[in-house]
Order: C-alpha cells, then structure tokens, then sequence
C-alpha cells in the first residue's frame, strides 16, 4: 500500500499541520514504508488473538460521582492569549 | 411519484451526573462561563481522565431498559476533529465496542397503530463547550463549562416511516431517560438533543435514497417542522432532476428552513482509534445486577398497571403515565379517597386544563393531590355534586382552604333531604303550567328545563339523581 502527495497533504489538512512543500515527497516515502511494514504484519495469522485495546491488561478504574473541583478560571485563562467576560477569545468560526 | 420516508435519530442525552464523566468539576447547568471547567476537561498537558461509575451505571439503565445487549467488556476511542470548543482536538467518546448493543422499543401512534423501533447502540461520550458569536470584535467567545458532561448518544435503525413515527419514538425515548431519572430532559438547555437522518425512496424499492442530517433541534415541535421542510425540499430536488446531496444541515427555527453545514463536510474524516488514556471498561455481574435492582417501574409497565390496578381505558392509562410527575400525582389522588375512575378524568381533564390555562407544570400545581383526593370523596360520598365540585376546586386552587371547608365556607352541600327537593319540585310545576302540559303531551325534551329550573332554585346544590327520579314521577302523574 502506497500513499500519493494528495494523501499527504489531507492527512497534513486533518492533523492542522503546515507542510513545506518541499519536504511532501519525503512524507509520501516514509509514511508508505511505514504503512507497508504493517502489510507485512497482517500477513501473519491472528485467528486465535484476541484484539487488543490496550497494552495494560487490566480494567479502567472509576470513580465516584462527587464534585472535586472548584473554580480555576483565573489560574487556568492566565495562559491564555485572549479572554473576555470569562470567555476565551478565538478566530471566529461560525457555521 | 409516491414517495416513502425513511428516518433514524441519533439522540444525544446529557446523563444527570453530578460530575463530569472524567473529571471532578460539576456540570450545574447555567454556572459563569468557564467556572467549571477543569485542567482534564480543558486537556491540559499530562492530565488522565478517570471513569465517572455514575455514567456507567446510567447507560446500563438505559440499557435494561430498552432490552439491549450490554457490553462486558467496552473500549473508549478518541474522535479526531478541530473544533475551538473541543480543546484537546479529539472527543473521547466509543466506537467499536459501545457500551450498549442492539435493543429495542416499542412506540404507539395516535391512530392506535404500535411499532417496535430498532436500537442500534448506545454509547457513552463526552460533550463539548459551547461557542458564542455575537459581539467580540470580530471573535469567538468559548464557554467550556459544558466540555466533558457524560452523554449517552442513543441511535436509532433507519426504522422510521414517517415523520410522526419518528417525533412518537424521539417522544418515547425522553419519557424513557426522564422515567429513569438519567436525563432531566430539558431540551432547551440542551439536555436532550435531537439529530434526525432523512431521505426518500419511491414506494417499494428497498434501496435507501441518499440522506441528509438534520442538526440544531430543539423542541419536538422544531423537529417536526424541520423534517417536514427537508423532506419537502428533498422531493422538490429529486422531482425537479437533481440529487441530494449527503451532508449535515441545520435548522433554522427563525426561518423555519434547514441549510448547509459545509464546514463539516471534509472534516468528517475523524481517525478513530482506542484512546491510550482510557483501559477497556468492564461491566462485572454485580454491577450489572445492581443495576437491575435500581431499576424503576417503566412507563410500559405502569400503563398496564393502571389499566389491570385501577381498571382504567387504555387513553386513560396511556395519558396518566406520559410522565412520571403525572403518574405519581395521581395515584396519590387515588390513595387519598379518589375514586379511580373519577380521578382519572379530574387528572386529566380539569387539572391539567387548569393548569394549561395558568401555565404551571404538574409540579407547581397550587392544588395538591391530596387537596384533590379529599374533593373526589366528597363526590363519592353525595356531599356535593361533579358540578358543584368544579367551583370547589376552583376555590382550593385559589388558596381557599381543602375541599371540606370550602363547602362548609360556602354553604355548597347537596341538598339530598328528598322532602325538600320534592318541594321545590312541586313549586316548579306549578310555576310553569305550558311547559307541563307540552310535557305531558310528548316533549321529553322538556325534563331538562325542569332540571334546569330545580338548580336554579338550589343554585346547583340539589341531588341531581334525585331530581331526575322525582321530577319524572311527578311529571308522569
């Protein structure tokens, strides 16, 4: 299996991530051999496997249902590049 | 060309946790923006999401309830897109291996017609923040408040024939999760939200025609003028040579028309895959069985009871337990002296006209049940009469006092002294001779003047049994 600069570039759209156009043909070769080393996997015979989700084999813990945390706003939007009224300030996207 | 309709909803219900379904931070609905949003809603770098069991515990409710096959074993998955009120870029929800199966349930139609309606699954996810567009500058304003509150996503099969179907079974669905106390339900906080899948085919062909998704619903009235614009404007396109095309819409209530989402379009490429931070859920036996015991009665399961208990008709039953509020209230009208029957009917009819007039829900009804059982006694017990009890009840609504010294206090007790009804009778008959003889000459039609005049005497208060009886024996002599 083997990608195309047009599979790069959507993977590179999805994943938010500029690409210099110069180094797409580098991307296309390298995520093609890392796709063709998983080819070479399903070659083998997983028949008895049971699939696996996780590498631990264990069971997620849970908690309970109790209100732990109180308001971080202030220490939390310290970071943050733009605020008002409370809210975050973002580019503005609007459906 | 016959068109048929083919619809399947996807049902987002924000489950009634206290907490987030991965953090501590509370999910009170209407808090400043952002007070509640924590360092794990907010994806900060290094922070683990753990597990909230009340979420669990409310999907496998859901799950019981609608016959589902319950997942021993359920794997969370991170759904990849970007979106500034999704701050980590994924949304952890569940993709293979949902924490509950297939199952199903039945709905009925108003013309009596019942329909088993096919649940394909129901998973557990995160919601996300919300994003207000007016006045910033030109800018967003991201309230994340709401980001990481549990929801069941609950989908439908492509079951559904027609519209009404679909608005009776997204109908069912939010009297199921209210009935379970997992989702208050509100749907203009957006507690409950609807998203319908719509296309047509021509009658008899059993290829699915391309379907549309209808986003922002969020009443059950907008959702049935929503579908019905869309499935006029598919018919309209597919009519007039064109095609449709597959993507999200969204309804505008204002302009009652649905439009294109075209943002989501080439992002609907979301990359699924298990999400690291999260190990396989597993739902052991206990657990399951602990939720089995919690279970409330359902409102299936009441209907029939309120039919075989308290031998009510079936719109009777039907109507009493549409939702829970309304069916507690009456059987606590029952258990305070109501006759089952009458109860039912006062219930229905002159309560919730009432309150309907006024406004209130159940749960602000000025006229307790109580209140309400302690009148239909004095019904049953000949006090005073169904007419009469209507001003009484009038007058408990208005914060007079319970039925007995309402009574008391107005001197409204029936008149049940056959004497004195006879009395009254007999000055009646002699009042209007004409009528008598036009009476007696053939015009039954007549009885009901003279009852009429009996009441106007006693202002309502006479027997109106007696009346009846003792106004036709005299009338015949």
């Amino acid at each position: 299996m083997s990608l195309d600069k047009s599979d790069v570039e959507k993977i590179a759209h999805l994943a938010r991530m500029a690409l210099d156009e110069s180094h797409i043909d580098a991307y296309v070769e390298d995520l093609s051999n890392i796709l063709d080393l998983v080819e070479q996997l399903e070659a083998a015979n997983t028949d008895t496997i049971e699939p696996m989700s996780h590498p631990l084999h264990m069971a997620q813990r849970m908690r309970s249902d109790e209100v732990t945390e109180g308001d971080c706003r202030e220490v939390n939007q310290a970071v943050a590049p733009k605020t008002e009224n409370g809210l975050y300030l973002v580019p503005k996207v609007i459906e | 060309m016959q068109w048929e309709t083919v619809i399947g909803l996807e049902i987002h219900t924000q489950l009634a946790t206290r907490s987030k379904i991965f953090s501590g931070a509370s999910t009170a609905y209407g808090a400043d923006p952002n007070t509640q949003a924590c360092i794990i809603d907010l994806g900060f770098p290094g922070v683990l999401p753990v597990l909230n069991e009340s979420a669990v515990d409310m999907a496998l409710k859901f799950g019981i309830a609608v016959n589902a096959e319950i997942a021993p074993r359920s794997i969370f998955a991170r759904k990849n897109y970007f979106y500034p009120d999704l701050p980590k870029g994924y949304q952890i929800s569940q993709f293979e291996l949902p924490i509950v199966g297939k199952g199903s349930i039945g709905i009925d139609l108003e013309d009596g017609t019942h329909k088993v309606i096919g649940i394909t699954r129901a998973h557990l996810e995160e919601d996300a923040g919300k994003s207000l567009h007016e006045d910033f500058h030109g800018m967003s304003g991201i309230d994340l408040n709401r980001t990481g509150t549990p929801l069941l996503e609950i989908v439908s099969e492509p079951d559904m024939r027609s519209i009404r179907e679909a608005v009776a079974y997204a109908r069912k669905i939010h009297q199921l999760v209210v009935y379970l106390g997992i989702c208050d339900g509100n749907m203009q906080e957006g507690s409950f939200r609807v998203d319908a899948n719509i296309s047509i085919r021509p009658f008899g062909q059993e290829a699915f025609g391309t379907r549309t998704e209808l986003k922002n619903i969020n009443s059950f009235r907008f959702m049935e003028r929503a579908l019905n614009y869309e499935l006029e404007r598919q018919i309209d396109l597919i009519e007039g040579g064109d095609e449709v095309v597959q993507e999200t819409r969204l309804y505008d209530a204002d302009r009652d028309e649905t439009r294109s989402m075209r943002s989501k379009e080439e992002a609907n490429d979301y990359r699924y895959f298990p999400d690291p931070d999260l190990l396989p859920v597993e739902i052991g036996e206990e657990r399951l069985q602990r939720a089995r015991r919690g279970m409330p009665e359902l409102p299936d399961q009441k209907r029939q009871r309120f039919e075989s208990e308290y031998r009510l008709s079936a719109a009777d039953a039907l109507t009493l337990t549409l939702s829970r509020a309304m069916a507690d209230y009456y059987e606590e009208v029952v258990a305070s002296g109501g006759d089952a029957k009458t109860a039912a009917n006062w219930v229905t009819v002159e309560l919730a006209g009432a309150l309907n007039k006024a406004g209130l829900d159940l749960t602000q009804s000025p006229v307790s049940p109580k209140q309400l059982g302690g009148l239909l006694q004095r019904i049953a017990d000949n006090t005073i009469s169904g007419k009469i009890a209507k001003q009484v009840f009038e007058a408990i609504w208005n914060g007079e006092g319970d039925a007995d010294a309402v009574i008391e206090a107005k001197g409204l007790k029936q008149i049940t002294d056959s004497g004195q009804i006879e009395k009254i009778i007999d000055e009646v008959i002699a009042a209007n001779p004409k009528q008598v003889e036009q009476f007696k000459a053939g015009k039954d039609k007549l009885l009901g003047f003279f009852v009429g005049q009996v009441m106007k005497q006693t202002q309502g208060k006479a027997n109106p049994g007696q009346v009846n009886k003792i106004l036709m024996a005299k009338l015949k002599d």
